[in-house]
């Protein structure tokens, strides 16, 4: 057939908002890096580094964390500005249970929300119900009872929470642990172990055993919280991360644009030290990290959320 | 199999479980070999293709490299994000053996993203980088944002068996067919969505999402056809 020949057409039978273009859409950033941007002329930077999508929000956590206040959605007009710079996919966060938040950056139209522990929850009991909006949404978690539950209210992509802000990455490297080992765990029990662990992770039955037949979530799991190196991210990419999300890391460091890159270029290749070697060479100053025994428990952003 | 494939456990997806089917072994006595087809793992939903493929009896590797992709039949470019992948192809020294090989006639099939960089001419201003070969003008996001990606139930010139299930994630389509050679397989809207040119194939969809592994099963007949 020619090209001048008429084609046959799509059937009327098309649907926006279903659960598979939500996961799907998580499914595509595989392998890649989402980066936080405060502006435009970030998120241009972020882009031509090779980052997947970006965050767009009004201040990086390490910030958050020396200002203090109540951090909040970002302005829509910063959000315009960055979707009207990229290509990519650009992801905005809502406050916790706020869902007037979120129901604003989904007018907006931004690609992903994420419903994050890094601004001051706007709800002590409930998370946003999700299935009640056509956007997808990214929440954090820091074990699998965690992640079953945000999976359960609607969310279409899980990340490992870490500790934003700090530029350590020891918590992520607990919360994936805790993910994955709690996986292995369930795919070992039996169908009556699995009610048993059902209540034990406060998490629906069906998710439980889901996990337990599949050997992992039933969505892409990204890692956060604390990736400051490439070397960083291509250990939370060993330890099974489906990709890496980066926060105050690249932009607080004393070169943004070539540590971008070099992340970038460790999570693809995260399996060869060759490469991460090569792409760590004289990258400057990283940010300065925050030793997490130092802070103080009421700044633990990870606690957010239940 | 050659040992330059990296280990299915390095997968992104993969890690934590080791459920991938394995790659097919050897052919028996008087069969044929199974096409070894790479799938381009520089980042994007590799996973999926790589189990679409097996499902349907292909040896079916992630390729990184440009010893990699020298030994394989055939190669998916799977979805993902464009800039991302293309600008990896350049800075990992990939563009110019690809290019080489699709120049020398390899069969590839592009989905989503695999469709806009093989294609030979986008229609925006920003330049990204393209391995090009498929001679249409395509628009990127051409659907809308998230919001408007979709579902869909799609019929495929030559694709037995009823419409395909596909999904449609901040798609692209084809605006200008830019030559005869290139055959429209399916349109929406009046905009083709699937087409074949010679041993290229692209889809604006992602058809290793759904589980119908029919476009992905044609792929690798034709493949074996060329062997």
């Amino acid at each position: 057939m020619s090209a001048s020949e008429q084609p046959p057409s799509a059937s009327s039978t098309s649907q926006t908002g279903s659960t598979r273009v939500k996961r799907g859409l998580a499914d595509m950033l595989k392998g890649g890096v989402i980066m936080d941007v405060i502006d435009a002329e970030q998120a241009r930077i972020a882009e031509e580094a090779g980052a997947v999508a970006v965050m767009a929000l009004g201040r990086v956590p390490a910030d958050i964390r020396k200002d203090g206040g109540v951090a909040r959605m970002s302005d829509p007009d910063m959000i315009d500005s960055i979707m009207a710079t990229v290509s990519i996919p650009v992801m905005a966060k809502a406050r916790i249970g706020h869902f007037v938040e979120a129901q604003v950056l989904q007018s907006l139209g931004v690609d992903y929300i994420d419903e994050s522990e890094v601004l001051p929850p706007a709800d002590e009991a409930h998370h946003i119900d999700k299935w009640r909006f056509d956007i997808p949404f990214v929440c954090g978690a820091t074990n699998l009872g965690e992640a079953l539950r945000r999976l359960s209210e609607g969310a279409a992509m899980i990340r490992s929470k870490g500790e934003a802000g700090t530029g350590n990455v020891i918590e992520a490297t607990r919360h994936m642990r805790s993910i994955a080992g709690e996986i292995r765990r369930l795919a070992t029990m039996d169908e009556t172990e699995l009610y048993a662990a059902a209540k034990e992770h406060r998490a629906p039955v069906e998710l439980v055993r889901e996990c337990a037949e599949t050997g992992r979530l039933p969505v892409v799991l990204f890692t956060a919280g604390g990736i400051a190196t490439p070397a960083d991210a291509a250990m939370m990419m060993q330890l099974g991360a489906d990709g890496v999300f980066v926060g105050s890391g690249i932009f607080k460091s004393g070169n943004p644009e070539q540590r971008a890159r070099a992340i970038v270029e460790a999570t693809t290749h995260f399996e060869d030290p060759g490469v991460i070697a090569k792409v760590s060479r004289g990258l400057g100053e990283a940010m300065v990290g925050i030793n997490i025994d130092t802070l103080p428990e009421d700044q633990k952003y990870a606690a957010r959320g239940w | 199999m050659s040992s330059s494939f990296v280990p299915d456990r390095w997968i992104p997806g993969e890690r934590l479980t080791g459920r991938l089917p394995a790659t097919l072994d050897g052919p028996a006595d008087g069969e044929v070999a199974a096409p070894l087809i790479g799938v381009l793992g520089l980042q994007s939903d590799v996973l999926e293709h790589l189990r679409a493929l097996r499902r349907v009896g292909a040896r079916a590797v992630q390729v990184k490299t440009a010893a990699q992709l020298a030994e394989v039949d055939g190669l998916i470019l799977p979805g993902g994000e464009s800039t991302t992948i293309g600008k990896l192809l350049v800075r990992f020294g990939l563009l110019e053996p690809l290019q080489a090989r699709i120049a020398d006639a390899l069969p590839v099939f592009g989905t989503c993203a695999g469709l806009i960089l093989l294609s030979d001419e986008l229609e925006q201003d920003e330049p990204q980088p393209l391995v090009g070969g498929l001679h249409v003008r395509t628009r990127r996001n051409a659907f809308g944002r998230q919001l408007d990606s979709f579902d869909a139930a799609i019929e495929v010139a030559g694709i037995d068996g009823g419409p395909m299930d596909v999904a449609f994630i901040r798609a692209p389509r084809i605006e200008r067919v830019l030559s005869d050679e290139v055959e429209v397989l399916a349109s929406v809207d009046g905009h083709p969505v699937v087409v074949r040119q010679g041993p290229i194939w692209a889809a604006a969809f992602h058809p290793e999402v759904t589980g119908d592994d029919r476009l992905h099963a044609a792929f690798v007949a034709a493949v074996l056809r060329r062997a």
